[in-house]
């Protein structure tokens, strides 16, 4: 028991104890439990709910890139969905193409998207946040309109095709096998970003967010970890997109407009920002929101507020709505996202008959 | 060399610019009084057109009571806006700022797929001649009326920023929010009353695009088509904005003269601003009458 509860108080004495990764040995445990429940999952679900699965895991390490950038960082994104889909392209690419093997075109493609992502970061990381925002527009709109042209790589019109995952030789099929690559994928993308923001370039980042004119007193270079941070953030943009390449096996630029980098923003605020957990919460919140939405208006088909609203056709609509307005409420009533939210209820039970 | 295409595709570029440089006015007006970064700027463009053409059909109202009636609503919703979304984010980060505004636009934008359906709808004709031959060029009625009233609307917001009390009490504000305060400004009053004028401004070309084109959502690339035409002129410069539209509006039509006749590309039209952007942000990040940010500590 001893190790299982933090005591009240600060009591970390030792640099090791103040970046350890889980605070408790109780904390360790669940995460690992964590891993292990979601590893049984194929055995017990069915096809639809391992797709949501594989969605949440695939766009939860896209998120957690956008993390970096805006919960850490303090830069903003509005292109993410751009990167998301030029990893996706580059993989397709490298596994048709250049027959790359796919186990190596993930990584490869994620390097691809962070030099792509450097060049647009770079003009705007000598300046603040807010022109981050724009040159990031400016990519968006640029790299979408470079797929719907350039045929030789992503076949402009017609969606590119990519091969199916293999490792040494053993072909992945089918949504309960590839669900462990995904799985695998999230598992180390989460652990690099947790112990990224316990090592010394984790702690400039956040310097930088907190307060960036004390940061370059301080020695820390601005300009290389603005740049530093954008690159991150594109590089698990690129891995997000090139694990949704082989799991899809064709790529379409259609549908990754400016909607979808709105979609990347709202999982990285909802969750919570600068919460490497939180993000995964976010994710999943927003994957399963569309689907909730479905599930309540089939519920409710027929019925007097399915006729006032339509809700049959004015599904998608009410969507975009909800999604927007989910963003606005979070960013004004919790700024922290569903992370805080979740270290409250923990609190509250863990001092439950005494909440004060 | 097709002379006579080039000549038209530059009035367009004329006619298409001064109404970048209004929606840009705009733009500028809420960065310069409140500092809030707004990306639901094109759909102020397109909530405006949309109720100027739901009183006009729906309603049978004439286009001389309707548009002052789009006014009107626009300066109510703009105060509301800014009363509902922005005044609790004051003093929060400039990224939570940028991402309100963001959501704005999703939720204005998909309201109005929502209210009004996502078919672009003509606009009732206002003119009873087509066009009218300036110099020997045939030019729609449409785009003079756009020209004019693009022009009007500058000029107005001249004289409102150098003559009006409002907008002497605006420029204080922008200048030193403490020091407007001390001098008996209501600083809560000008941030509600930027958005009010910002919104019924955008209306007001919003519904000028839309006698030309119909309407749309489509309409709302205006709001995204700004960010190229500020960063241009300086994000904090009016006169900028102004001229940054134009040049963005002459571009894109260049632009597409250069694609149409030697390049084939297709689609320059669209992404040649956003190049520029990401040019402008290399070289002369603050634009062309923009302030330097100097910090001193």
């Amino acid at each position: 028991m001893a190790n299982s509860l933090i005591p009240a108080g600060d009591f970390r004495t030792s640099y090791a104890a103040d970046t350890t990764i889980f605070p408790t040995v109780t904390s360790r445990n669940f995460a690992i439990a964590g891993v292990l429940l979601a590893a049984c999952a194929p055995f017990m679900l069915n096809d639809y709910w391992m797709s949501l699965l594989i969605a949440i895991g695939i766009y939860g390490i896209a998120a957690l890139g956008l993390n970096v950038l805006l919960g850490f960082t303090g830069q903003i994104s509005i292109g993410h969905a751009a990167f998301f889909l030029f990893g996706a392209f580059t993989s397709a690419y490298l596994s048709t193409k250049m027959s790359v093997p796919t186990f190596f075109a993930i990584p490869l493609a994620g390097a691809v998207t962070a030099i792509v992502g450097l060049i647009f970061g770079l003009p705007a990381a000598r300046l603040k946040g807010l022109y981050l925002a724009i040159a990031t527009l400016a990519a968006q709109y640029i790299l979408l309109d470079f797929f719907a042209r350039a045929e030789w790589f992503s076949g402009g019109s017609v969606p590119a095709t990519a091969e199916p995952f293999s490792i040494f030789g053993y072909n992945v099929t089918g949504d309960h096998q590839y669900f462990y690559v995904v799985l695998a994928y999230v598992v180390v993308s989460f652990l690099l970003v947790t112990n990224l923001m316990r090592s010394r370039d984790g702690r400039a980042l956040i310097a930088v967010r907190d307060h960036y004119l004390s940061a370059e007193i301080m020695g820390i270079n601005l300009t290389k970890y603005r740049t530093l941070s954008f690159g991150i953030a594109a590089f698990f943009a690129g891995i997000g997109g090139a694990l949704y390449a082989h799991y899809q096996l064709v790529v379409s630029y259609e549908g990754f407009g400016i909607e979808r980098s709105i979609l990347f923003l709202a999982m990285v605020i909802i969750g919570g920002l600068g919460s490497i957990m939180g993000t995964l919460m976010g994710t999943a919140f927003v994957v399963l929101l569309p689907e909730a939405m479905e599930w309540i208006s089939a519920a409710l088909r027929g019925g007097l507020i399915d006729q006032t609203l339509g809700l049959k056709n004015n599904i998608t609509f009410l969507r975009e709505i909800a999604i927007g307005a989910i963003i606005i409420a979070f960013l004004v009533f919790e700024p922290d996202g569903l992370a805080h939210r979740w270290h409250q209820i923990k609190a509250y039970w863990k001092l439950y008959p005494f909440s004060h | 060399m097709n002379t006579q295409l080039l000549i038209q595709l530059l009035v367009n570029g004329l006619v298409v610019g001064t109404l970048y440089g209004v929606v840009a006015m705009s733009f500028v007006l809420i960065y310069k009084a409140t500092q809030v970064v707004n990306f639901a700027q094109g759909e102020l463009l397109l909530v405006g057109a949309w109720v100027c053409w739901a009183l006009m059909v729906k309603y049978q109202v004439p286009f001389y009571a309707a548009m002052p009636i789009t006014m009107v609503f626009m300066f109510v919703f703009g105060i509301l806006i800014q009363m509902v979304f922005l005044r609790p984010m004051i003093g929060e980060p400039i990224i939570s700022v940028i991402m309100v505004t963001i959501a704005l636009s999703t939720v204005l934008q998909a309201a109005m797929k929502w209210i009004f359906g996502v078919n672009p709808q003509p606009f009732p004709p206002i003119f009873t001649s087509q066009s009218v031959s300036v110099f020997g060029l045939q030019i729609q009625t449409v785009y003079v009326m756009s020209l004019i009233v693009s022009l009007a609307m500058m000029a107005a917001m001249a004289w409102f920023f150098q003559a009006s009390k409002h907008g002497l009490a605006m420029r204080a504000t922008a200048f030193d929010q403490q020091v407007a305060q001390s001098l008996g400004i209501s600083v809560k009053n000008v941030f509600a009353m930027s958005w009010a004028i910002s919104a019924t401004v955008s209306a007001v070309a919003g519904v000028v695009v839309a006698v030309v084109n119909g309407v749309s959502s489509g309409l709302s690339i205006y709001g995204i088509k700004v960010f190229p035409a500020v960063i241009l002129g300086g994000l904090d410069s009016i006169a900028g904005a102004v001229l940054g539209g134009i040049i963005i509006g002459l571009l894109e039509n260049f632009a597409q003269f250069i694609d149409g006749q030697y390049l084939h590309w297709g689609n320059l039209y669209e992404v040649a601003p956003f190049y520029v952007l990401i040019i402008i942000l290399m070289i002369k990040p603050y634009g062309l009458f923009g302030t330097k940010d100097i910090e001193r500590v």
